[in-house]
């Protein structure tokens, strides 16, 4: 369980977050939608302590993260994984390796165990046999897709997705919204998918978040949500500029 | 301008306690022994392998102009044959370790800001941290435990090459006595001095492994940042082994009874 209380943020004077709250349950699917600028990205970090806020706190199955210095940090990441928006893939390794890092890191595995779990984990997000690419080989979809295999690799219970879509052509951003669905299902995971794409938020997730003008704005199922009269969320999800 | 010299002593003293904390980090991160060897060897090879060039022929060259102005002043008052003992002291005190701290600085040095810098500005810093990975133990600890190790075997490199070569200058080319210049210098040169040199090669090997990482992990974002990171890296690392210099000649002479 995920929980977020009266978080504030400033950038240099500049309020990004403020007084934001909510509880996401295990297994839930929650997509967080607002305009680009507006703090999701920061959110996002925030829940899985890159950030710190400058009040309020994150409570990560009940103990409360804000607390902890970045070695005791370690130990609550071990139960996520993260898609960055660039994938911030490692660009002095190869896909295997960078996807095998977790790995490496924290249990103690053969080689050949290794490889099979990095074949088997490239066979997940469609991508099998580019072990030996290097990064700048892949394209933008194809980086992402190793991204999320690295996220995943070592099971871990959240999934944290920035912007999974963004900048890919939309037969390529429908097959990353069915990848969220796949190991959402298969590895019965948490996952926090943060978006302004609409078609992404409504596929992916059970609820709906949106961050609108430094707080969460508006909540509530994918259906009831996207049915909203509020003229705010219907701005949003119409993608109508102001006059 | 009192509050912007204000603002640059805040500056700087948030700067020298970052590293500090960097420095309590690192301690923390060598004791939990989770070193990376495979890293570890890496960065030797990167740091100590791959800059032999570069100081070698600093030290070569070092040592002959050293030998040749020398023998030019002693010629004078008929002492050419202790040209070889003041290369040699002066190259295992002071040049040798300074000249190849300065030169891996340069080279190290902007490599070590400019490749962790990227990794910050492209968010690989932060992946390294959602995969549970403490930055500094990833990245910081192989990098100054190699040019721990490093640094004092390239500053033997330089001394004995530097000697070498100043003793082909002398001998070979102004003809200086070589077995009387060699005795000279046997007898002037002793292994404090060495000791001296390569406990200062040691320091500085800390020194521009830790402001590399530093610029690289507190870099501004976009290229910008991270050139500027790289010039940093560079201009402190240099500016602290001169410093520091002045005050391990001092303590080091007494500690070790020069």
């Amino acid at each position: 369980m995920i929980e977020a209380r009266q978080l504030q943020k400033s950038f240099d004077g500049q309020k990004v977050l403020d007084d934001v709250g909510f509880r996401i349950e295990n297994g839930e699917s929650v997509a967080i939608i607002g305009r680009s600028g507006g703090g999701k990205s920061v959110l996002l970090k925030h829940l899985i302590g890159l950030m710190k806020p400058d009040s309020g706190e994150v409570l990560i199955d009940g103990e409360n993260i804000e607390l902890m210095n970045e070695r005791q940090l370690l130990r609550v990441r071990r139960n996520f994984g993260m898609v960055f928006q660039g994938a911030a893939l490692f660009d002095s390794m190869t896909v295997a390796e960078n996807v095998a890092f977790g790995l490496r890191r924290h249990e103690h595995l053969t080689e050949a165990e290794i490889a099979k779990r990095v074949a088997a984990t490239l066979e997940v997000v469609d991508l099998p046999g580019i072990e030996n690419k290097n990064p700048a080989e892949l394209s933008g979809g194809m980086k992402k897709r190793v991204g999320l295999a690295r996220a995943i690799i070592y099971e871990p219970q959240i999934v944290l997705y920035d912007e999974p879509t963004t900048g890919l052509d939309p037969i390529v951003s429908d097959s990353i919204d069915k990848l969220i669905i796949r190991v959402r299902d298969h590895l019965k995971v948490t996952s926090i998918v943060v978006t302004h794409d609409m078609r992404t938020a409504r596929r992916v997730s059970n609820r709906v978040l949106m961050l609108h003008d430094k707080r969460i704005y508006a909540s509530g199922a994918p259906e009831e949500f996207f049915a909203s009269q509020d003229p705010v969320v219907r701005q949003f999800v119409d993608g109508v500029a102001d006059p | 301008m009192h509050l912007s010299a204000n603002k640059r002593a805040t500056y700087a003293l948030a700067e020298l306690g970052q590293i500090a904390l960097l420095i309590r980090d690192v301690g923390a991160s060598a004791l939990t022994f989770k070193i990376s060897w495979r890293d570890l060897l890496y960065q030797i090879y990167f740091i100590g392998v791959k800059s032999q060039t570069v100081v070698l022929v600093t030290g070569a060259f070092t040592g002959m102009v050293l030998g040749a102005q020398t023998y030019f002043q002693f010629h004078k008052v008929k002492m050419d044959t202790a040209t070889l003992a003041v290369v040699g002291v002066s190259l295992c005190d002071e040049l040798g370790p300074v000249l190849t701290a300065l030169m891996v600085a340069g080279r190290v040095g902007a490599a070590i800001a400019a490749e962790i810098g990227t990794m910050r500005v492209t968010e690989q810093i932060d992946a390294l941290r959602t995969l549970a990975t403490h930055p500094v133990d990833y990245l910081v600890v192989p990098r100054i435990g190699a040019s721990f190790i490093a640094l004092p075997l390239l500053t033997m490199e330089a001394i004995a090459l530097g000697i070498g070569a100043s003793y082909l200058v002398g001998v070979e080319l102004l003809g200086i006595d070589p077995v009387y210049s060699w005795d000279n210098m046997l007898h002037f040169t002793h292994d404090v001095d060495l000791a001296i040199g390569l406990t200062k090669a040691f320091i500085y090997g800390g020194i521009i492994a830790l402001i590399g990482c530093h610029r690289g992990l507190t870099c501004g974002l976009g290229a910008e940042g991270v050139g500027r990171a790289t010039t940093e890296a560079v201009v402190y690392a240099s500016i602290t082994i001169l410093i520091t210099n002045f005050f391990l000649t001092l303590a080091l002479s007494r500690l070790l009874g020069q």
